[in-house]
C-alpha cells in the first residue's frame, strides 16, 4: 500500500478545496439556505404536514441530498479532469500507485468534502427549521455511502469528459433534474399513480427516501430497497472504474 | 551488470493504425547518459511514455532494474523520474507544495532536507513559497525537474529538457545533469539540440519512424560515421575544378578560393598525400589549410537521410 501517495493526492485535493472556500462551501450553503428560507420558513408555514412532518423539516433531507449529489460529482469529476486537462496527470500515471490508491485519494477527498458540506448544510438548516434525526447512525451511513458512490460516479465522468462542457452537462442536465424530481420537495405518494410508478425509475428517489427515513422514520420506499439501490449503483460504478483502469480508457494512451 | 532499463521487442500501434514503435530493443546501462535522437514524430516520447508507464505498449516488455514495468510496476516506476517535454504544472500550487506532492506520490516519506537541497541545486529555494503561475518559463522548467528529483530516482528521463530555455539555463541544466550522473543517476534524454547530445551523452540512439536504427557509443559513432574535411585556401581563384583532380572527392567554393576535400576519418588511406602531390603537379598553389571533423549533427542528418 502506497499510503504516502494516497495522502499526497488527498491533501492536494483538500488544499485545492480550502483555497476556494467561498465557492466550495459558502456558495452551496447560501443557495441551500435560500431554499430553507423560501420553502421552509416562508411557504412551509402555510403548508400542511407530510406524513406527520412539517414541510420545512420534510424538505431538509432532500435538500441535503441534492447538495451532496451535485458536490460529490463536481468535486470528483473536477479532481481528475483538471490534471487531465492541464497535463499534470502524467505524474500520477507514472507513479507507483495502484488504481485503488488513486481512487482512495481522489474519491476519498471528494467524498470528505461532500460529507462536510452536507453536515454544514444540516447545521445551517437548524437555524431556519427545527428538525430531529431519528436514526443518526443510519443517517451518517446514508450520507457517507451516497457521497462515496456519487464521487465514484463523478470520477467516471471526469475520466470520460474531454471538454469542460461535457464535465458540466451530466450534473446540470441529468443529475439536478433527477434530484428535483426525486422527492426533494414532496413525497412521491402525493403523485398520481402513473407518475408514482415512473418516479420509481429515478434512482435518486431511493436515496432521498432512505435518507429521509433516517431523520423521521417515514419513507416512500422500504429502507432495505434504498440501501440495495445504493449498493447496486456503487457496484456499477466500481465495475466501470475497474474497466477504466484495466483498459486505460482516456487515461493511458 | 544488469541494465537499469531493458526494452525488448517493444511495439506500439495507435488505434488510428499508426505504428509509433516497431520492434524496439534497447538496454540502458546504470549510470550512463543516453541521448535519444530523432526527428519529430519518430517515436521518442512514445518510447519514454511506455517505459514510464504513461502509455501502454501493443507488444513487448520493459524492465527497470529487472522489474517488469507492468507486472511489478511499483518497483519499476518508483525508480524513475520523468521531466516531460511540455510544461505541465499545477499553476495555483506553491513550488514547495508541488515538490512535496511529487515525493509523496512516489511513496517516499517527507524529507524537507532533501527537498531543500533539490530546490537549492535548481536555484528555486527563494521561490519555494511562490505560486507556480507567477514563475517564468525557465523557472517552471526547473520546477518540473525538481518534481522529478523529489523522490530520489535512479533513472531520470528528460524529454527535450532545454527546449525553449535560454543559454544560461541550458548550461545550468547540463551542469545539473552531469552532477546527477556523478551521483549515480542514469540519465536518458531526448533533444533536438544535437550539440546537447554531443556535449553530454555517453551513448547515442537514433530513432526514425518508430525504429531504433542505431545505438552506439558517442565516441565510436563519431569515429565510425564521422567525416573529416580538409579545406585548402588557394593562392589564386580557380574558375572550375581541374579535370586532373576529378577523381578526388573535392568541392570548389563559390568564390573559387577554397578546395574542400572530404574523407573518411576512420580509414587508414585518406588520400591526402596523393591529393597534395597532384595539386603540385597541376600547378595549384595554396596558402593555408584547415581540417575539421563532422559534427554529430551532420552524422545525424546523414543517418536520417539513410546514407551514413
Amino acid at each position: 500500500m502506497n499510503r504516502h501517495a494516497v495522502g499526497a493526492i488527498y491533501r492536494f485535493e483538500m488544499a485545492r478545496w480550502l483555497r476556494t472556500l467561498l465557492q466550495s462551501i459558502a456558495a452551496p450553503i447560501l443557495s441551500t439556505s435560500l431554499y430553507f428560507v423560501v420553502f421552509g420558513a416562508a411557504i412551509g408555514t402555510r403548508m400542511g404536514e407530510i406524513e406527520g412532518v412539517s414541510y420545512g423539516a420534510f424538505i431538509i433531507p432532500g435538500l441535503v441530498m441534492l447538495s451532496l449529489l451535485s458536490e460529490s460529482i463536481s468535486n470528483a469529476s473536477f479532481g481528475i479532469y483538471m490534471p487531465k486537462w492541464s497535463g499534470t496527470i502524467y505524474e500520477v500515471l507514472s507513479a507507483p500507485v495502484s488504481a485503488l490508491e488513486i481512487l482512495a485519494g481522489y474519491v476519498g477527498a471528494a467524498a470528505t468534502k461532500s460529507v462536510l458540506l452536507g453536515l454544514l448544510i444540516l447545521a445551517t438548516a437548524r437555524v431556519f427549521v427545527p428538525y430531529s434525526i431519528a436514526h443518526p447512525v443510519w443517517m451518517a451511513l446514508f450520507l457517507v455511502l451516497t457521497a462515496v458512490t456519487f464521487s465514484l460516479f463523478g470520477f467516471i465522468l471526469g475520466v470520460w469528459a474531454d471538454s469542460w462542457e461535457k464535465l458540466q452537462i451530466v450534473p446540470l442536465m441529468i443529475v439536478t433534474p433527477l434530484a428535483f424530481l426525486g422527492g426533494s420537495f414532496y413525497s412521491i405518494a402525493m403523485l398520481p399513480p402513473l407518475w408514482q410508478k415512473i418516479a420509481l425509475v429515478n434512482p435518486v428517489v431511493y436515496l432521498i427516501s432512505g435518507f429521509r427515513w433516517s431523520f423521521y422514520g417515514v419513507a416512500d420506499v422500504h429502507i432495505g430497497v434504498s440501501l440495495a439501490m445504493i449498493a447496486l449503483f456503487l457496484t456499477l460504478c466500481i465495475g466501470v472504474i475497474a474497466w477504466i483502469f484495466r483498459t486505460g480508457y482516456r487515461l493511458r494512451r | 551488470m544488469l541494465p537499469i532499463i531493458s526494452v525488448s521487442a517493444l511495439n506500439k500501434v495507435y488505434p488510428s493504425g499508426l505504428q509509433a514503435l516497431e520492434d524496439v530493443d534497447l538496454d540502458i546501462a546504470r549510470g550512463e547518459i543516453f541521448a535519444l535522437l530523432g526527428p519529430n514524430g519518430a517515436g521518442k516520447t512514445t518510447l519514454i511514455n511506455i517505459i514510464c508507464g504513461i502509455a501502454m505498449p501493443s507488444a513487448g516488455t520493459v524492465r527497470v532494474a529487472g522489474h517488469d514495468n507492468r507486472a511489478d510496476y511499483r518497483a519499476a516506476r518508483g525508480r524513475i523520474g520523468l521531466v516531460p517535454q511540455e510544461l505541465f504544472t499545477d499553476a495555483f500550487e506553491s513550488v514547495w507544495a508541488t515538490v512535496s506532492f511529487s515525493r509523496g506520490l512516489f511513496g517516499k516519506p517527507p524529507d524537507p532536507a532533501h527537498l531543500e537541497k533539490v530546490l537549492r541545486d535548481l536555484s528555486l529555494w527563494d521561490k519555494r513559497n511562490d505560486r507556480i503561475m507567477t514563475l517564468s518559463g525557465g523557472m517552471k522548467r526547473r520546477v518540473m525537474i525538481a518534481k522529478a528529483l523529489a523522490h530520489e530516482p535512479e533513472v531520470l528521463f528528460l524529454d527535450e529538457p532545454t527546449a525553449g530555455v535560454d543559454v544560461e539555463l541550458r548550461r545550468d541544466m547540463w551542469a545539473l545533469v552531469r552532477a546527477l550522473r556523478d551521483q549515480g543517476v542514469t540519465i536518458i534524454l531526448t533533444t533536438h539540440y544535437i550539440e546537447e547530445a554531443e556535449e553530454m551523452a555517453d551513448r547515442i540512439g537514433v530513432i526514425r519512424a518508430g525504429r531504433l536504427i542505431l545505438v552506439e557509443e558517442k565516441s565510436v559513432l563519431m569515429r565510425r560515421l564521422g567525416k573529416r574535411q580538409l579545406r585548402l585556401q588557394l593562392s589564386h581563384a580557380l574558375p572550375a575544378l581541374p579535370a586532373a583532380l576529378a577523381s578526388h572527392p573535392l568541392d570548389l567554393s563559390a568564390d573559387g578560393m577554397e578546395l574542400i576535400y572530404t574523407y573518411d576519418a576512420a580509414s587508414d588511406q585518406t588520400g591526402i598525400a596523393d591529393l597534395l602531390r597532384e595539386l603540385g603537379a597541376a600547378g595549384i598553389d595554396f596558402k593555408g589549410l584547415q581540417s575539421r571533423e563532422s559534427s554529430l549533427e551532420e552524422i545525424f542528418v546523414n543517418l536520417l537521410r539513410g546514407h551514413p
